[in-house]
């Protein structure tokens, strides 16, 4: 338990999330192996691994996601704030508004800029005209990609460029007002420009927001995250203060990880 | 290799090929533009003020045909307001909700069976099960139940396809921002496949307005005009639909012109009907 001490010594927050012995199948595929990990509060935590390592599938494990997929299995516990998730008494609806989700593709729906914004609040019962008004303006705000689009919210959101897209999806996110927001690969699909927007947003955004990103990019997990994961076939490898784990990794397979003898 | 031209052979293949294909559009547009001037020649002269606006009469020896109208418009209606709601809502179910995919597939099967099913054979049942076993009698309900079940397989399947390429991602960016599923299938998947409903629409009207088998057995001949709007009215009364009455004017009482002006107003009726179904499509996806 080498990695947890060290954790305890520079913790700030609290664990917001966190999973205890989690195994995941899909059908009879073992995908996550006895996961253990506390996610700290208001800090950037980043999931890294070779393809099919299972950092995707435990982060959609952490709002409940993978529900959508047939045939899976999960055993252990993973709890919000000392809520277990899975437990049957726990709306997956209210859950998801504190675990806000950015996905790997922008996924903007096919209507304006403003109602791709005001899509969730409405959901949760806000019709008020100028409270949505000020909901869009704050998350477009807070998404930095306000002045871009402040002339054109009745347009399509699909007229957008790719890395304008992914930011209105974090905006929509947003707007939901969550405690957590998980980032799949949110910027695999978007040039190095917008990359670095999305990455200053996350920098700007751990102020307020507890953030779980899944990333390929092992420069980018260094550039902004505060904790770091590392998954190989399913199991939590090495888990711990980001600039520990890069320059001093404690596991053999992290280390050849990140100098890149597999990947 | 000669990379920049093509041989001689070949060339020659591809004119020949390509005038085919030119020859075969324009042979499909040339035989559409006959018919439809044939009927507009041969009807529209004989659609008077007098035809379209009154009921035939013995006694003045005279035809209309507003009662076929009537009829034909309040076919179209009742059918779709009860073949709409529950073909998209078999369609709703059968892509998003149905887990047995054994299931579905058996159906989607049926389903695609039913489309290819003689009109005739569903007029056959419906005479036997709603005029006679639910003694409805021959009355244009009997007739609109009729079509229900003739073009539910049509709305289920086109409402299906469009389901289909929703893309997924639409589904998860609002189930992460914690929409219920019923909720997201209303505010984000049903708005996207518009345009296949409004499909599938257009293709039940075509086959409602052009429907004769089976209205024949179920809706009747009736010419006169029936009160609809009382409760008897609307479950009692038997008529003809245009289509209908054009196989009557046509085959028995030898009023050819009659029939082609009716079938220019078939025509006509058809394309209203299908712009406003369009029109309607667009507004809703702007909403």
């Amino acid at each position: 338990m080498t990695d947890m001490d060290d954790l305890r010594e520079d913790r700030q927050g609290s664990a917001v999330l966190s999973a205890q012995k989690l195994n995941l199948y899909y059908g009879a595929a073992h995908a996550l192996k006895d996961v253990d990990i506390d996610i700290q509060e208001k800090r950037v935590t980043a999931l890294i691994g070779p393809s099919g390592c299972g950092k995707s599938t435990f982060l959609k494990t952490l709002d409940r996601m993978n529900d959508l997929v047939p045939g899976v299995r999960i055993e252990g516990t993973v709890s919000y704030r000392g809520q277990d998730i899975y437990a049957p008494s726990v709306d997956v609806t209210w859950l998801r508004r504190q675990i806000g989700m950015v996905f790997q593709k922008p996924n903007p729906f096919p209507m304006s800029i403003y109602d791709n914004i005001a899509y969730g609040p409405r959901t949760h019962g806000i019709r008020n005209k100028s409270q949505l008004d000020d909901i869009v303006e704050q998350s477009l705000r807070g998404a930095a990609i306000w002045d871009e689009v402040k002339d054109r919210l009745k347009k399509s959101a699909l007229g957008l460029s790719g890395g304008q897209q992914q930011r209105i999806c974090i905006a929509r996110a947003l707007a939901v007002e969550p405690d957590v927001l998980l980032m799949d690969e949110a910027t695999s699909a978007l040039d190095p420009i917008s990359t670095s927007k999305i990455e200053d947003l996350i920098s700007d955004l751990k102020s307020r927001y507890t953030i779980v990103i899944v990333t390929h990019n092992m420069q980018q997990a260094t550039r902004i995250s505060d904790q770091c994961a590392f998954f190989l076939l399913g199991e939590l490898i090495e888990y711990g203060n980001t600039t520990d784990l890069f320059s001093v990794p404690k596991d053999k397979r992290t280390e050849d990880y990140i100098t890149g003898r597999f990947g | 290799m000669g990379t920049q031209t093509l041989s001689g052979s070949r060339r020659a293949y591809d004119r020949i090929l390509r005038a085919l294909l030119y020859l075969s559009a324009l042979l499909t547009c040339a035989l559409l533009l006959f018919i439809i001037g044939y009927i507009f020649i041969k009807g529209l002269p004989h659609v008077t003020w007098e035809l379209l606006s009154t009921k035939p009469s013995y006694i003045k020896d005279s035809i209309g045909i507003l009662p076929n109208i009537v009829n034909t418009v309040f076919i179209v209606a009742v059918t779709l307001v009860i073949t709409l709601p529950l073909g998209v809502g078999a369609a709703v179910y059968l892509t998003e909700y149905a887990q047995n995919r054994r299931l579905v597939a058996a159906i989607e099967f049926a389903t695609e069976t039913l489309t290819g099913i003689p009109s005739i054979i569903f007029g056959l049942v419906g005479m036997l099960f709603f005029c006679n076993f639910l003694s409805l009698g021959k009355s244009l309900l009997a007739g609109a139940l009729t079509l229900v079940i003739m073009t539910l397989p049509t709305i289920i399947r086109t409402t299906q396809e469009s389901l289909k390429t929703v893309p997924q991602s639409y589904r998860e960016g609002a189930l992460g921002l914690g929409s219920g599923k019923w909720h997201m299938i209303r505010t984000i998947v049903l708005p996207a496949s518009i345009d296949g409903i409004v499909t599938g629409c257009i293709l039940a009207v075509g086959r409602i307005v052009g429907e004769s088998a089976a209205l024949l057995f179920t809706a009747g001949m009736g010419m006169t005009l029936n009160d609809l709007f009382t409760a008897n009215g609307f479950l009692h009364s038997s008529g003809a639909t245009l289509t209908v009455a054009l196989y009557v004017y046509a085959k028995e009482r030898a009023e050819f012109d009659v029939a082609f002006g009716i079938a220019a107003i078939l025509m006509l009726l058809t394309l209203v009907i299908n712009l406003a179904a369009k029109l309607v499509g667009r507004r809703l996806r702007q909403n």
